[in-house]
């Protein structure tokens, strides 16, 4: 079983940065590029881990874990927040919206994949 | 994808960001008070932030910091746009633009005009800035490529102290540490898993973990989205407190959570009293088994940001090169079959037509790919006209038309010196300051169009300026003084205007901040002719003057006349043909001793032999049987080229001359025909100019009369 | 200097030997790309008359140079043993029209001989040195040099 992540940001170049560090990591990595997308191909992809970006077009991250969970659909997969800004405040909203946790951009390879295995308790 | 690759992706990703930088800024020109049009702008320099931090390009990420932080507020409503702003936010694209620039191209910039917009930008954050800690580590990934050299750093405001805690701690310190960790349901809601945190406990140290079900409801009650256990801790570990607290940092608010250091674990810690759950929970890591399986297949991406397929150009030149051999193999097929001369071809000319039309579609469809809109171009010019109202106290607007049309990326590329030069220009030396534009009862703000379009197989790039128009007797009396037109000439207002491209002209009288640069409209005419193009310009005392540029669609194929001069194949572009003449001997006349006209419709129209101009020997008794081509050029107006026949028309595929040789005068390219020989094509302009020069002197600055049936 | 000095692979190099204005002539192998029969070419009008014209080598337009008018030893006579050598050089593909080829000479660096301290200048820039085979000599040519200028090298 490989652990699955859904990497959403519309930035293409971060989106390449997680696809790469992850898959190096053992991951298998879906992108979707808006908030939008990420949640409309969620029950698809049906990953262990959600991994979101909060300043997108359309679908903000939090309009992502607001949609994840709550209503008819919700679930809880673990999803962490990217973000620019490691403030208190940031991080307060983010748990209390229904993040699992946050990484802060820059993100290096190593912290990236020690959070996403303390969650999913995936093995590389 | 190795770093490399990824640096470029960010590179290019930049510059759409910047792209949409600009649009937005644009946009918020109109309506400043349009949420969304912020909220794009800011994402736009929020996104190069991001990705530049990836990179530790450290000068980038500080300034589009600060620029992001003064458009949050504005987001948020706490700051109102004016005029001063507004041209702050320009100045700030354009710097981040030149960041990017500089960073991609690792070329020195000077930091002290990023300083002072830092400086005017953090003026509108107040003194009191509550600036929340800014801590941008400079984590840069090892992606296994170069790492960029990184600019001379600026230091950043606020770097945080990522100095690791208790770095002196070692083994001998082992503690054991106590966690009494009781989680609420939201823990569980927001996607935590207990025992993933219990994982990353044991991996700190040894971990001994106890269960209490004194909280478990009766059956009955029992809500399973309820959390209702509770556990205890027992973890010994040489790794500081703060490690605890760091697997802890998610949960915070989340659980109730104790953690006392506990006394020196007891040698057997095995024998700690066990609850009345048979299970220690003590969880090693996962069995290996499960890891030992073949590292996942890379899956493609389930649904990509945008169906687009990026591809190294040196490819698509490749594919089109060889699209342009099979035309001309299909020409050279077509040829030799009818030299075969077979009885019935008629099914087999069928075909052969269908041939060519797949040829044809292959190239088309592989030339689409070249195709690129004008947009990003276009914008790179609002900053050309904002920086040269700025050098000339002018004020002026860019407004682009057709950004959409699509040209091929190398005219696009070869285009943005040229179109600098034009806008620097209109602004410069087509618009009028303020107030003169005040007393005509103009706008004080003048406006340059920026426009597009295709139009019968070509692209049509116009410059138009609303200023004072040409003045014709500034530059009649500037042309005379330079000897470039003789005195007793009388010149009409269109053979005035075209003085402009003449090489070495100047229209400035005196050399201003932009003009002075050495760069004429003679340059941009040739940059513009090299890319089969032509020029034009129209006009207008007080209503302004326009520039139109037509270029050809694509750079590798061309509609052509096939001909044949003193006894050689050569190709005309069709597109300068305006008619041919088969001229009857009374309508040819001599003037002086070699100069030939033919009269077509009452006006007399000089005559170049194409095959003198070029050297060849004409062979001149077939003259009776000559064609005339009658062409019309941007500069040496209604000419008629004399050639030797006319044989075929047809699309040629154009081959450099200058890939393995130089430029040679009068000819444009050459191609290759269908029996697989050479043929030259022509470039009338050019011809028609060597003509004249080598023409008795005098005789070279009289411009044909336009004649009015054209 | 062109590649000829950095391309060496061991100590030995080889050449193909050509006549051109009945002087014996070599180039380094690695920069010829094929040695084609004469075939008539497309005139170059404004062109120096050691530019004989252009030739279609498979979808390429290519420069075809006369080398002997080149180095001012005259027009190659029309002949049968005429070839085309295809070169490259600094990116770009020409041909050089020959009287003939002979072979190919295989020699180690050590008996590349620099050019002897001749008079001209031009003549000394378009060979890279002489190798002597045989009691008689062959030179080196240059061909940065040899298409660099603009036109036919001055002796």
């Amino acid at each position: 079983m490989t652990t699955k992540v859904l990497a959403i940001d519309d930035s293409r170049t971060i989106r390449n940065l997680l696809r790469v560090s992850l898959e190096n990591a053992g991951f298998e990595v879906h992108s979707a590029c808006d908030g939008q997308e990420g949640v409309d191909i969620f029950p698809e992809v049906d990953p262990d881990v959600v991994i979101t970006d909060i300043n997108m077009p359309n679908l903000d991250g939090f309009g992502v874990i607001d949609t994840l969970r709550s209503g008819p659909n919700r679930t809880n997969v673990p999803i962490l927040v990217l973000t620019t800004e490691s403030s208190d405040k940031l991080k307060s909203r983010a748990r209390a919206s229904g993040a699992t946790g946050w990484i802060v951009k820059p993100f290096d390879d190593a912290s990236l994949v020690s959070v996403l295995r303390r969650l999913t308790g995936h093995v590389s | 994808m190795s770093g490399n690759a990824i640096r470029d992706t960010f590179f290019e990703e930049c510059e759409e960001l910047l792209e949409a930088l600009v649009e937005g800024l644009a946009q918020m020109e109109e309506a400043p008070d349009d949420l969304q049009v912020v909220n794009a702008v800011f994402r736009a320099v929020h996104s190069i932030k991001g990705g530049a931090g990836a990179f530790a390009l450290d000068r980038l990420v500080t300034f589009a910091h600060t620029f992001e932080t003064v458009m949050d507020k504005v987001r948020d409503r706490d700051l109102s746009v004016d005029d001063r702003l507004m041209a702050l936010f320009h100045r700030s694209g354009d710097m981040l633009s030149d960041l990017v620039a500089a960073a991609r191209d690792e070329t020195p910039l000077d930091p002290a005009a990023e300083g002072e917009l830092i400086e005017a930008l953090e003026s509108y954050l107040g003194p009191a800035s509550e600036e929340e800690e800014f801590s941008f580590d400079a984590v840069s990934l090892d992606l296994g490529g170069d790492t960029p050299a990184s600019l001379p750093e600026i230091p950043l405001a606020k770097i945080a102290d990522s100095a690791p805690d208790g770095a002196a701690t070692g083994p001998a310190s082992e503690k054991t540490y106590r966690i009494r960790f009781t989680p609420t349901r939201a823990l569980y809601e927001n996607g935590h898993e207990p025992l993933l945190l219990f994982d990353a406990l044991a991996e700190l140290g040894t971990l001994c973990v106890l269960l209490d079900l004194s909280g478990l409801p009766s059956f009955d009650a029992f809500d399973p989205q309820d959390s209702c256990l509770d556990w205890t801790l027992l973890l010994t570990t040489a790794e500081p407190e703060t490690a605890l607290d760091e697997v802890f940092e998610f949960v915070e608010g989340l659980c109730t959570l104790e953690i006392t250091t506990a006394p020196p674990p007891a040698p057997t810690e095995a024998e700690l009293p066990t609850p009345d759950l048979p299970q220690p929970a003590a969880r090693p890591a996962p069995p290996a088994a499960e890891s030992a399986a073949a590292p996942p297949p890379p899956k493609p991406e389930a649904r990509g940001p945008k169906p687009t397929l990026r591809v190294d150009l040196d490819r698509v030149d490749r594919l089109i090169n060889t699209v342009g051999e099979l035309i001309i193999n299909q020409a050279m097929i077509s040829q030799r079959i009818e030299e075969l001369d077979l009885p019935t071809v008629a099914h087999l000319t069928n075909e052969l037509e269908a041939y060519k039309l797949l040829a044809r579609d292959i190239q088309e469809g592989v030339m689409a790919i070249r195709a690129q809109p004008v947009k990003p171009l276009f914008q790179r010019m609002s900053r050309i006209v904002r920086e040269a109202s700025d050098a000339t106290g002018k004020k002026a607007r860019l407004v682009t038309v057709g950004d959409s049309t699509e040209v091929d990326k190398t005219v696009i590329e070869r285009l943005a010196d040229p179109l600098t030069h034009m806008i620097r220009n209109a602004v410069d030396h087509g618009l009028e300051h303020p107030e003169r534009r005040l007393e005509r009862g103009k706008e004080a703000q003048g406006t340059i169009r920026l426009s597009a379009s295709h139009r019968s197989g070509s692209v049509f790039i116009e410059i138009a300026d609303d200023g004072a128009g040409l003045d014709r007797a500034a530059i009649l009396r500037k042309a005379r003084e330079k000897g470039l037109v003789a005195p007793e000439v009388e010149l009409t207002n269109p053979e005035i205007d075209n003085l402009l491209f003449l090489p070495g002209f100047s229209t400035a009288n005196q050399v201003s901040n932009l003009s002075g640069r050495g760069v004429g409209m003679d340059v941009v005419k040739n940059a513009v002719q090299a890319l089969g193009g032509r020029i034009s310009i129209t006009s207008i005392p007080e209503k302004g003057t326009t520039f139109t540029i037509v270029l050809p669609l694509t750079l590798a194929v061309m509609d052509g006349f096939v001909i044949s001069v003193a006894k050689e194949t050569m190709v005309v572009p069709i597109a300068s043909i305006l008619e041919t003449i088969r001229p009857n001997a009374r309508d040819t006349h001599v003037i002086g001793t070699s100069s030939e006209v033919v009269k077509i419709r009452g006006s007399y129209v000089p005559i170049v032999d194409v095959a003198a101009n070029l050297g060849l020997d004409a062979g001149d008794a077939d003259r009776g049987g000559s064609i005339l081509l009658l062409v019309s050029t941007e500069t040496q107006g209604l000419t008629a080229l004399r050639v030797t026949g006319i044989h075929d028309q047809r699309q040629v595929v154009i081959k450099s001359l200058e890939s393995n040789y130089a430029a040679i005068p009068g000819v444009s390219a050459a191609t290759i025909l269908g029996d697989g020989k050479i043929a030259l094509i022509l470039d009338p302009d050019e011809l028609i100019k060597l003509s004249r020069l080598s023409e008795p002197e005098g005789t070279e600055t009289k411009l044909m009369p336009e004649p009015g049936h054209v | 200097m062109s590649e000829t000095a950095e391309q060496k692979t061991d100590d030995l190099f080889e050449f193909i030997t050509f006549s051109a204005g009945q002087q014996s002539y070599c180039l380094e192998i690695t920069q010829i790309r094929e040695i084609r029969r004469w075939t008539p070419v497309t005139a170059l009008p404004h062109t120096p008359s050691d530019v004989l014209g252009v030739m279609n080598l498979r979808g390429a337009v290519i420069p075809i140079f006369d080398l002997a008018a080149r180095f001012g030893l005259g027009p190659t006579p029309a002949n049968e043993r005429n070839v085309v050598i295809v070169a490259t050089v600094s990116g770009m593909t020409v041909g050089l029209l020959v009287e003939s080829v002979s072979e190919i000479l295989s020699v180690e660096t050590s008996a590349i001989q620099e050019t002897p301290d001749i008079k001209s200048e031009a003549t000394r820039n378009s060979i890279l040195g002489v190798i002597s085979v045989n009691q008689s000599m062959v030179r080196v040519v240059n061909l940065d040099a040899v298409l660099d200028t603009q036109g036919p090298v001055q002796t």
